[in-house]
């Protein structure tokens, strides 16, 4: 398989995850979103770094996946304390910034 | 520097000292009574020394650099000692110290820190006059000129709280100042022709004949101008009736014997300008002669006594410019001098009766001569000095302008100021008769005239009296010795027109011989006169007309083009921000959207146009 093949993918599988970061209305369909796309991003990196031999490209991948972790954990514990002020994790309800 | 210098300064000097005292000690200004004593004080040293000053009689000029410029100072101040303001100096003195003493009898039921404010003014007033006398340049001329016209202002508005003396005080300042707009333009347009504002200067030109002759007409008429104002020649006459509103003393003071009379003294001390235009000396002394026969008809039908000595006040400065026009500022200048004595008296006078009386109506007075003799005595002798009665002072001055305007050749000028001598001898004892010999009103006029008071009045009837033995004996104590004597035509004309006019008087008034409502000169411009021929009137419409108008010109451009522009850019401004703001939903995925779309279009821009 090519490296076209690999990005290809990476291209398919960001472009779901922005999809789901646009549609879904619940934030943490919304997170989920997120995380395809940082995975997306991953894979182009493995790739990279399998077919031009560089190391780098791993230890990127690494640190991507500790500080997307890292993300999740404190998205999640937002989402929660969202819940319980307002009851709802309805993206479109949550507008107190509209000008 | 010469005695005479030294003395001057001195006489400058000792009422701003007191002003300075007044003005930076305020516990001794609150005192009231101390503050006019030590002004008064001030006053009586200062006119020891103009006294002095007279008996040495030298001519002397200091000047000194004041505003420097390029190759020498571009304007000076100096002094001028000479046969023209040595007795002026005198008299302003003389008077101040009067006023001042009778002031303090006066007023002496005002609280004291407005008294201790009056004195304030009153020194500043003295020092003001006296610099605008010694003045020896026309820039410094007018800075004290302005001076005596604020102490005016402020002096005429010592009654603020009352409506109408604030409203007059105003009216002074402002009439005043219309005229004063054209003295400091003639001013500036004499410095830029010749380059100098000092008299002595001047004059040297105007000998040699190195002034442009072209330009100055002009310039002389807008100086004459700002003798217009002060000196309240028509049509700025109007505000000097009005600055009775002050206190009497005050009227004695400023709007008799000294601050009226500076637009005269000024065209005296600069009389060889104004001899080089011999048309507008013309105009000058038909202007004079008309304002005096118009004040003169409107004292005949004035009821209120120092109105009455408002406009023969008027009248005289009109006789005074008169003179000066027909080529006799000397004539003018005596009348200035001797007027000052006379007038101010009458003034003073008035002063008592309304203190006797408390009231202003000469028909609400009556048998004051038989109730207070010796306050009737010193006015019956300042009336019969101003009608020009032989052998008081006002008889020779009189006769010398009278003499002066006929020998020029102005005859119009003549009859007008010969029915004016008339009108003033029957306007003044109109008044006697009224308030003085008519059947007294009402209860008996008991309130008591202070001692102050009525010794300056008795010493100010004496004077009159010596200057008019002094005029008689020939001893020319006020004038240069050079009097030639008039015609005895022009003798004899002027007693019978005062005594005519006395005559006719005490037939209306006394007698009851004439009904005062038939006499011609009342019925046929009694009522225009009693309505002041309508001038204020005009002035009124003209201020409302003219000035209110272009001043809402003004304000409409300013309310709806200068702030319209303004709310229109901001009126825009907030438009703009209401619609922006649209575009800020608060939902986190709409600004997904635009970051999405914008990295895609900036993709397809570096893909596509780059």
């Amino acid at each position: 398989m090519s490296l076209h093949a690999y990005l290809v993918l990476a291209a398919l599988v960001f472009v779901i995850g922005l999809y789901g970061v646009l549609t879904r209305r619940n934030a943490v369909g919304i997170l989920l979103g997120i995380e395809l796309m940082l995975n997306a991003v991953n894979i182009n990196l493995v790739a990279f770094a399998r077919f031009h031999g560089d190391v780098a490209g791993l230890i990127f991948t690494l640190f991507t996946i500790a500080i997307t972790v890292a993300e999740v954990a404190v998205g999640l514990a937002i989402v929660i304390v969202i819940f319980r002020v307002r009851k709802t994790i309805d993206a479109d309800h949550l507008d107190l910034l509209r000008g | 520097m010469p005695a005479s210098v030294t003395y001057a300064l001195g006489v400058l000097g000792l009422p701003f000292l007191s002003f300075l005292v007044l003005g930076l000690v305020p516990g001794l200004r609150r005192r009231g009574r101390a503050a006019g004593i030590v002004s008064t004080s001030a006053m009586a040293l200062a006119l020891v020394i103009a006294l002095a000053n007279w008996r040495l009689g030298e001519r002397a000029e200091a000047v000194w650099a004041w505003l420097p410029g390029d190759g020498g100072p571009m304007a000076t101040v100096g002094v001028v000692v000479d046969p023209l303001s040595i007795p002026m100096l005198v008299l302003v003195c003389l008077i101040s110290f009067l006023v001042q003493l009778y002031s303090l009898g006066y007023l002496h039921e005002e609280p004291a820190a407005s008294l201790g404010r009056y004195y304030a003014w009153q020194s500043l007033f003295a020092f003001s006059m006296l610099g605008l006398v010694l003045a020896a340049t026309f820039l410094q001329m007018f800075v004290f000129w302005e001076l005596v016209g604020l102490c005016s202002y402020l002096l005429i508005g010592y009654w603020y709280e009352r409506p109408a003396a604030a409203r007059a005080a105003v009216k002074a300042f402002w009439v005043t100042k219309l005229g004063d707009l054209g003295f400091v333009i003639g001013i500036v347009m004499l410095w830029s022709a010749t380059g100098t504002f000092e008299f002595a200067v001047l004059f040297r030109m105007a000998r040699e004949g190195a002034l442009p002759v072209a330009g100055l007409g002009l310039a002389m008429f807008l100086v004459y101008l700002g003798a217009v104002g002060k000196s309240a020649q028509f049509p700025l006459h109007i505000w000097l009736p009005d600055a009775m509103e002050g206190p009497t003393p005050v009227s004695a003071l400023i709007h008799a014997a000294t601050m009226v009379t500076a637009g005269v003294y000024m065209v005296n001390r600069a009389y060889p300008l104004f001899a080089l235009v011999p048309d507008l000396l013309v105009f000058i002394g038909w202007v004079g002669a008309f304002t005096a026969l118009l004040a003169a008809t409107m004292a005949c039908v004035e009821s209120d006594i120092k109105r009455v000595l408002a406009y023969s006040t008027v009248s005289q400065l009109g006789f005074m410019m008169a003179a000066a026009g027909a080529g006799a500022p000397a004539a003018g200048f005596q009348h200035l001098l001797t007027h000052g004595i006379f007038k101010a008296l009458l003034f003073l006078g008035a002063g008592c009766v309304i203190h006797m009386v408390g009231t202003n109506d000469i028909f609400r007075m009556g048998g004051l001569y038989r109730a207070a003799p010796w306050v009737g005595i010193p006015f019956i002798v300042g009336t019969l000095a101003l009608a020009g009665i032989w052998p008081l002072p006002g008889f020779f001055s009189k006769e010398a302008i009278l003499e002066g305007v006929a020998h020029a050749h102005l005859t119009v000028p003549f009859l007008m100021l010969a029915l004016t001598a008339f009108l003033t001898a029957f306007y003044m004892f109109r008044v006697v008769f009224i308030a003085f010999f008519a059947r007294p009103h009402g209860p008996e006029h008991g309130h008591h005239v202070p001692g102050t008071m009525d010794v300056v009045c008795r010493f100010l009837g004496a004077v009159t009296i010596l200057l008019g033995l002094d005029f008689l004996l020939g001893k020319g104590l006020l004038t240069s010795g050079e009097q030639a004597g008039a015609p005895a035509w022009l003798t004899a004309l002027s007693l019978v027109l005062a005594v005519g006019g006395i005559l006719l008087a005490w037939a209306t008034y006394q007698r009851h011989a004439v009904d005062p409502g038939r006499l011609a000169i009342l019925r046929g411009i009694g009522g225009m006169a009693r309505r002041r021929y309508g001038l204020d009137v005009l002035f009124g419409a003209f201020y409302r007309g003219i000035m209110l108008g272009f001043s809402r010109l003004i304000g409409w451009i300013d309310r709806y083009l200068v702030d319209g522009i303004l709310n229109a850019l901001s009126a825009l401004t907030l438009r703009a921000g209401a619609g922006l703001r649209r575009i800020q939903s608060g939902q986190p995925q709409d600004y997904v959207y635009g970051v999405a779309f914008g990295v895609l279009a900036l993709f397809v821009w570096v893909q596509l146009f780059r």
